[in-house]
């Protein structure tokens, strides 16, 4: 029980991947690329858990002289602030490629579009 | 067929991996030497009482900057990518009439939405939160905005311009810590004050109000961009 998060973190993994590999339309395969953002995300902070210890924000739960001993890792937080971001903007435009390409040929239907198949 | 199975075959090899890294696993026990540091020595040395707070925005600041640009660059990316012909863009469209419900809740939601955005970036090195959480949540105030007032365009020349006002702003900031602490970005300039008050560790608060305030209307402008693309003529 103690690592829950990662475990959620590497099943939402395989969701996303699955999703990525499977689906047809194109706004569910931009869905899946957010939950495998989440998943890795999750991934990454829970790597800086350590048991029983609380969030890194010094105030009346953790003194200041006591916060070694009392605080998980900050650094993979900090990181994943970072990594959200970038998600974002990759969704944001993967979004916006998917209007353009549904204004191209009406469809979403990853099969229709075939013109860098070969 | 083949397909599937590749896929199948692919996901099984992945999950043995993830098995195997989950029973190898095993969690930090203590900090590492970084992060001792830094839970040491940073209430002394910048004042902040949010840890993660004061790694991104004055340890790490360089590193943020380079986020911010990643989604200035981002925005504008999609500004030119849906950019529609000057034609269309005064068409009217035709669209049902916005319920009351939403109109309504709409005007007494939207100052409360933008007042807890503010709260959360101008609290960003006490509490959980900071400017991009603060940027998001002003921006979802303006998409609850355009959903009631789906007739109204986003002012592109407004949002623009204080997101270019306030990145400038946080550059010239970074700048002044070279002059008057000890690098670019320190936060050292202004007196780091009572620790835990809400005036305290120096540059945090106000280059986190900047932050909040380009990234707010950086996202504002991505929603109005995807919603007026809809007015393009096929």
């Amino acid at each position: 029980m103690e690592y829950i998060s990662l475990i959620t973190g590497f099943i939402m993994l395989m969701i996303g991947l699955w999703g990525i590999l499977t689906q047809k339309n194109i706004i569910k395969i931009i869905i899946s690329f957010t939950i495998f953002d989440s998943a890795i995300n999750i991934i990454i902070i829970s790597i800086g858990y350590i048991s029983g210890r609380t969030a890194p924000i010094l105030d009346k739960a953790v003194p200041v002289k006591d916060a070694v001993t009392k605080i998980v890792d900050p650094i993979p937080q900090a990181l994943v602030l970072t990594s959200i971001v970038i998600s974002l903007g990759v969704t944001a435009l993967m979004l916006a490629y998917a209007l353009k390409l549904h204004k191209y040929k009406n469809t979403l239907e990853i099969n229709k579009f075939k013109d860098l198949k070969w | 067929m083949v397909r599937k199975f590749l896929i199948f075959i692919l996901l099984a090899t992945f999950s043995v991996i993830f098995i195997n890294l989950y029973q190898d696993f095993k969690g930090q026990d203590k900090l590492n030497d970084l992060s001792t540091y830094y839970a040491e020595n940073e209430p002394q040395e910048l004042g902040a009482q949010n840890i993660v707070t004061s790694i991104v925005v004055t340890y790490r600041g360089f590193d943020t900057l380079g986020e911010v640009t990643i989604l200035f660059l981002a925005a504008s990316i999609i500004g030119f990518f849906l950019k529609i012909k000057e034609s269309d863009k005064n068409k009217k469209r035709e669209l049902r009439k916005t319920s009351e419900i939403l109109e309504t809740a709409s005007k007494i939601l939207v100052p409360l939405i933008f007042l807890l955005g503010v709260y959360v970036f101008a609290n960003g090195h006490l509490t959980p939160g900071g400017g991009f959480q603060g940027g998001a949540i002003m921006a979802s105030g303006m998409v609850l905005m355009l959903l009631a007032n789906p007739e109204k365009d986003v002012k592109h020349s407004l949002f623009s311009g204080i997101e270019s006002i306030s990145g400038f702003t946080y550059v010239i900031l970074g700048l002044l810590g070279i002059y008057f602490a000890y690098g670019f970005l320190d936060n050292r300039v202004l007196p780091l004050g009572q620790f835990g008050n809400i005036f305290s560790a120096g540059l945090i608060p106000v280059i986190y109000t900047f932050i909040g305030l380009k990234v707010g209307s950086e996202l504002t402008n991505i929603v109005g961009n995807l919603k007026e693309t809809q007015k393009e003529t096929e």
